[in-house]
């Protein structure tokens, strides 16, 4: 098998037990300075999730990946979400992996479309398609990132199409013109209106109904507790409280 | 040439003589470098890539892919679609491995919702998750293959893919874009005989894997082509997001059905095949391995799977029986309202990744409540990989270029979504 070599199965044991996540949080919310963790959760008992300023974002994520406790190899994605009601309407989405300690987390800045994120390019280099990726969707900028062209949308593109405020349909459309013998930009003509229907029915949505209780208890998850409400606390004795 | 972006043009090379400015001085710099336009339209770009390579010579000195050529806003389309609707997308992600993509957008809306598919359906998941990756690297194999001039391997390869595609048409119909997977189990359940068929295809497939590693393992003129070509350290690896066979060619022992099992994987007994020196032919001896260890993974699945449900039993969730809705009012509701509707998903928001063939391929999925996601970022595993085009790339040939293409399994389906 050439230079092809096994490693058999090690006895690892699963992943994401809350015990671990809230002790890394806990470890987390002591390293960095204080305040610069704004909010940190596990969301469903699953997924550790922190929330900083993004002025912090360089040294945080630095934390992250140079801490040998935290070891954050890998950048697995970065994205924007678009909240168009909050003051500042964008989120910024980081999700880290940790080979060495089999772990993930999720870091979530907020910005808006005049404010600069810090890149981590410098960090991870993969990075910088993702932040493309950002800017080119959402029109979130990153300071420090060298190459900041769109990445998916077309040559000359005007607008940033994951925006909620962008329509599904866009705003050209694209077809070859046999006469001019090239590619001619138009404005959307639609032969049917876009239908978007609510589904938001006012009578049965999430609202528990009378004799669905049962369902509804063992579906949805208990809320999330902060890690930031009990930073001292010990290893473990948390989760074995009932 | 005017093929070039605006700064991968060296701003001296500008001919002497066209510029209009008086010049106080004139420069004459004879640049030994030039722009060459590789695709969008070219077979050996795996799609539609737009990768500009600036040479020196032969010698590739750096190389801008431009991507999106395939961008179909999938992700601004999910926003609008109710979740059931938004599975098919999945589909024409990685549209060479199907049902892996689908296994992920399943797997977190089921942490979203609570949720867990019982075992019969898990076990169906995992087993043609591993269907799927033996023709992801079937398809992968042979064309990189056909990349670094050899025909034959495509040829038998796509034999044996077919097989694997037919039963992908018995149990969801159709023939690629299959949507069999549902969040809490699949569609349907197997239909009668296939166990046996799949069985009978896997006892005669590691035939076919010695007669592919017989034709290209020891094969000179491959091995000259892939041999320290597009070199990998684990470090660069991991700072460039590497996942999945590319990782493992450069020595990292990360899979995430054993590091982070879904569904059956942490039953089942299977290695992990990892290379040492990080090459495009490593890359190729990986997924060679991986694909034996499918096959145990297929066995073990149909030797353990129970009898029993392949879905949750939640009419809310997952719509009635076709014989309950001819008698049954309340099914005939339940079934307009989940085909209309669909299903509401809590708040919150999850980060939810497989390994699929191609690496770690990830769904970012923010819930509010409604029928629809508010939010789903894909995280293909090619996005990252062809991002280090660059690095691979520099300092080789031409043709190189191709063969690290190639070997880093590239769909742009999922890279432009």
């Amino acid at each position: 098998m050439g230079s092809c070599s096994s490693r058999r199965r090690f006895a690892g044991r699963g992943p994401f037990f809350v015990a671990d996540l809230s002790a890394l949080g806990t470890a987390l919310a002591a390293t960095l300075p204080a305040g610069v963790l704004l909010e940190a959760n596990i969301a469903r008992g699953a997924e550790l999730v922190i929330r900083i300023h993004r002025d912090s974002v360089r040294n945080v994520m630095t934390v992250l990946r140079t801490d040998p406790r935290f070891a954050f190899e890998q950048c697995m994605d970065i994205c924007g979400v678009d909240y168009p009601d909050r003051a500042e309407r964008f989120e910024v989405v980081w999700n880290l992996l940790s080979l060495t300690h089999n772990h993930r987390i999720r870091v979530v800045a907020s910005t808006d479309a005049d404010q600069a994120v810090p890149s981590v390019t410098a960090i991870w280099p993969t990075a910088g398609w993702f932040e493309r990726e950002a800017w080119d969707m959402y029109g979130i900028a990153f300071e420090g990132l060298e190459d900041m062209r769109r990445i998916l949308t077309d040559y000359g593109f005007k607008g940033h199409p994951l925006r909620k405020d962008f329509p599904l349909t866009g705003h050209v459309e694209v077809r070859y013109d046999a006469e001019r013998r090239e590619v001619v930009y138009e404005p959307v003509k639609l032969q049917q209106d876009f239908r978007n229907f609510d589904f938001l029915s006012p009578w049965e949505a999430m609202t528990t109904l009378p004799g669905d209780e049962k369902v509804h208890l063992n579906r949805i998850a208990p809320s999330e507790t902060s890690l930031l409400d009990k930073p001292q606390v010990e290893d473990g004795t948390a989760e074995k409280q009932p | 040439m005017s093929l070039t972006t605006a700064d991968s043009m060296p701003p001296d090379a500008a001919a002497p003589g066209v510029t209009a400015e008086p010049a106080t001085e004139t420069r004459r710099v004879e640049v030994d470098s030039h722009t060459i336009n590789f695709g969008p339209q070219h077979p050996a770009a795996h799609g539609v890539l737009r990768l500009i390579l600036e040479m020196k010579g032969e010698v590739v000195e750096r190389a801008d892919p431009h991507i999106g050529l395939l961008h179909r806003g999938t992700e601004k389309l999910i926003e609008y679609k109710t979740y059931l609707q938004a599975m098919p997308y999945f589909d024409r992600l990685d549209y060479v491995s199907p049902m892996c993509m689908e296994h992920v957008f399943a797997l977190a809306q089921e942490r979203l919702l609570g949720i867990e598919a019982p075992e019969r359906g898990k076990y169906i998941r995992t087993m043609f998750a591993e269907i799927t990756r033996i023709a992801n690297h079937l398809l992968n194999i042979t064309t990189y293959a056909l990349d670094c001039g050899a025909i034959t391997p495509s040829l038998w390869g796509f034999e044996q893919r077919e097989t694997l595609l037919e039963f992908y048409e018995q149990v969801s119909g159709s023939h690629y874009h299959a949507n069999y997977f549902r969040p809490g189990g699949v569609a349907k359940d197997l239909p009668p005989g296939l166990p046996e068929r799949i069985r009978a295809w896997a006892n005669q497939f590691p035939k076919f894997i010695d007669e592919l590693a017989g034709l290209l393992t020891d094969n000179r003129i491959f091995k000259q082509r892939t041999v320290d070509i597009g070199i990998m350290t684990p470090e660069q690896a991991m700072e460039w997001g590497f996942s999945g066979p590319c990782l493992r060619a450069s020595g990292m022992a990360w899979d995430l059905r054993r590091q982070q099992p879904y569904d059956m994987y942490d039953r089942m007994d299977f290695e992990i095949p990892v290379g040492r020196h990080g090459d495009c032919y490593d890359r190729y001896l990986v997924r060679m391995a991986e694909m034996r260890e499918s096959l145990k993974i297929i066995h073990q699945c149909l030797d353990q799977m129970p009898e029993g449900p392949v879905k949750v039993d939640d009419r809310k969730i997952v719509g009635p029986k076709r014989g309950d809705m001819k008698r049954s009012m309340e099914a005939l509701i339940h079934h307009f309202k989940l085909y209309t509707e669909g299903y509401h998903v809590p708040p919150g928001e999850t980060y939810t990744a497989v390994e699929a063939p191609k690496g770690e391929f990830g769904v970012y999925l923010v819930a509010d409540g409604t029928n629809r996601p508010y939010r789903c970022k894909i995280r293909a595993p090619g996005f990252a990989h062809l991002q280090a085009m660059e690095v691979l790339s520099k300092g080789h040939m031409l043709a190189d270029a191709v063969a690290v293409i190639g070997s880093l399994d590239i769909v742009f389906g999922e890279i432009d979504r």
